[in-house]
């Protein structure tokens, strides 16, 4: 690496002569080898899904959840180091209750991320601290409808609170990923972690921006993701943890959730299915020499 | 005339005597919260089989002044549970946005919605509240609310308790507050004098109790309203309606009442 050994590796305040900050990247390092992360914004919802590498016989299985929920309609998974995503947690539930305390009013995701996002930001600037060695993934589903202010007695004006525009879209499904330098931006899907490359491809097929994927579909196609990107690097063994969150109308009634045991197992069995339906392909593949190989959808 | 700037604003002592400072005192008792301002009447609810009915009317009064009639008494929690508020409308407002606190701290620890309700359910909840009350009476800082919890138990079994202001709890098969306490009660006793009797009822009798005990309040309550909200608490959730009114009001017997106002035989 050209940072070692120049000295501007060392400490967080100080810029290389071309303008980097090396401890940041260093971090960016300690995210690279954390288990997979991804994040699905797709028209009626949000997926989020994390591949658990179990590091041993002894933990209990489905214990200790890495998808955490911030506010009822707010969940936030992350890559990297797991004490550094503890704290970045922490640090959201307070940002999400100081908001509620001061408006009386859900955190929108945009205003969580931006809080956030300068969080980590700090953590670049002093030489007394060291970036986040975690990249996060924060969805949210911000309400459509005019949502009540927070223990409201009556029903308000009949205009209703006003600051909306009749014609405008507002609320829906966010997606957030935050790096360890506080760099953000909102995605349709976003992938971080050990898997990432292969995540984002997979991610780049689906027609997220559209119309095209409804949540129950974006969940399997989630599960399915983490077990490609699992695949690719041939890992030990690993525990899949998926939540999502629904508009009003939709299965979790606004509130981040984890996904039903049902789907869940259903998801993961189709994710399998079209791993292996994959391999074989690929042996079929290579006999025929460039046979026409059907597309295997679920 | 005293020109000086600590007189300024204050009333003037050759007119109006020197300022007495012990007005100024802020040691003493706290008296800020030591009577209810906007206050809701009755909450009524009663077992049956399957669960809870509750209700409670839309009005807040002040005084005896109808000043807000769009006021929501039952309130949700985690959809399994309806905590209904009488009393002081602002620690209603308080508790509300205490309990939701409450629903999002549970939602950390417990991200799988079925298992939520069952951590907390109706009975776990109303300890939660005595506690809350009577650690408040203790502070002299009460909250000015009578509460009633309507849900299901830890054994699924219907649920219902009540707590004050000085956290006095207690169940029973059928529950009132307020001015509810002496017209609806003796209703809904005729039906559900015990718990056996109770676990006797349907659903569709005991929301006919409860409207009918809704219809004898608003005739004889002055601080009542003739709509309101009722809720019904099963295994399958909470179903809340909000904007209810009474039906088949008869006020025929209002004429052989005798010996107020203007009356004269």
């Amino acid at each position: 690496m050209t940072s070692i050994g120049t000295g501007y590796d060392l400490s967080n305040s100080i810029f290389s002569p071309d303008g980097r900050n090396f401890q940041v990247e260093y971090a960016v390092k300690a995210v690279e080898n954390g288990g997979t992360s991804i994040g699905i914004r797709c028209k009626d919802g949000i997926v989020l899904a994390v591949e658990k590498i179990v590091t041993s016989k002894l933990l209990k299985p489905n214990a200790n959840k890495r998808i955490a929920t911030v506010d009822r309609h707010l969940g936030v998974v992350y890559s990297g180091m797991v004490p550094d995503g503890r704290h970045f947690v922490d640090r959201a539930r307070d940002e999400a209750r100081s908001w509620r305390d001061t408006f009386k009013t859900p955190i929108p995701t945009s205003d969580l991320a931006s809080r956030l996002g300068g969080y980590l930001q700090a953590y670049t600037l002093y030489s007394s601290v060291r970036p986040f060695g975690i990249t996060a993934i924060v969805g949210g589903f911000d309400s459509e409808l005019e949502a009540p202010v927070d223990g409201e007695v009556g029903n308000g004006p009949s205009c209703g609170a006003g600051g909306k525009n009749k014609d405008k879209k507002h609320g829906g499904p966010f997606l957030y990923m935050i790096e360890p330098s506080g760099l953000y931006w909102g995605y349709y899907g976003a992938a971080t972690g050990k898997g990432r490359q292969a995540a984002k491809a997979e991610l780049e097929k689906l027609d997220l921006s559209g119309e095209g994927l409804t949540l129950e579909e974006a969940v399997k196609e989630a599960a399915r993701i983490i077990y490609v990107a699992h695949d690719d690097s041939k890992d030990k063994d690993f525990e899949l943890e998926m939540t999502w969150i629904s508009g009003i109308d939709g299965p979790t009634k606004g509130f981040h959730q984890e996904v039903p045991k049902a789907l869940k197992e259903e998801a993961e069995r189709l994710a399998k299915k079209a791993i292996d339906d994959d391999d074989d392909e690929d042996e079929d593949e290579e006999k025929k020499e460039g046979g026409d190989g059907d597309k295997m959808e679920e | 005339m005293d020109h000086r700037p600590q007189a300024w604003g204050r009333p003037r002592d050759d007119v109006y005597g020197a300022y007495d400072p012990s007005y100024f005192h802020n040691s003493g008792p706290k008296t800020a919260t030591q009577s209810p301002i906007v206050t809701g009447t009755s909450v009524i609810a009663i077992k049956f089989k399957d669960g809870v009915v509750i209700a409670a009317d839309n009005l807040a009064s002040y005084g005896s002044l109808a000043r807000f009639t769009d006021v929501k008494r039952l309130r949700p929690f985690l959809n399994a549970s309806v905590v209904g508020f009488g009393g002081d409308v602002s620690d209603m407002q308080y508790l509300d946005r205490h309990l939701k606190e409450l629903a999002i701290d549970v939602a950390y620890i417990t991200p799988e919605a079925s298992e939520q309700t069952k951590d907390f359910t109706a009975a776990n909840l109303f300890t939660y509240l005595q506690k809350v009350m009577y650690h408040r009476r203790n502070h002299f800082d009460p909250l000015w609310n009578q509460i009633l919890v309507a849900g299901l138990d830890n054994d699924d079994a219907p649920f219902l308790a009540s707590v004050d202001l000085r956290g006095t709890s207690f169940t029973s098969p059928s529950l009132a507050t307020g001015f509810g306490a002496a017209l609806a009660q003796p209703i809904m006793r005729k039906y559900a004098a015990t718990e056996e009797d109770a676990a006797k009822l349907t659903r569709e009798q005991a929301v006919d109790v409860v409207k009918e005990c809704m219809k004898v309040l608003f005739y004889r309550d002055a601080r009542s309203l003739d709509r309101y909200s009722i809720a019904v608490v099963t295994k399958e959730g909470v179903e809340l309606k909000e904007d209810e009114q009474l039906e088949r009001q008869s006020w025929a017997f209002a004429e052989r009442i005798k010996g107020y106002g203007t009356q004269t035989v």
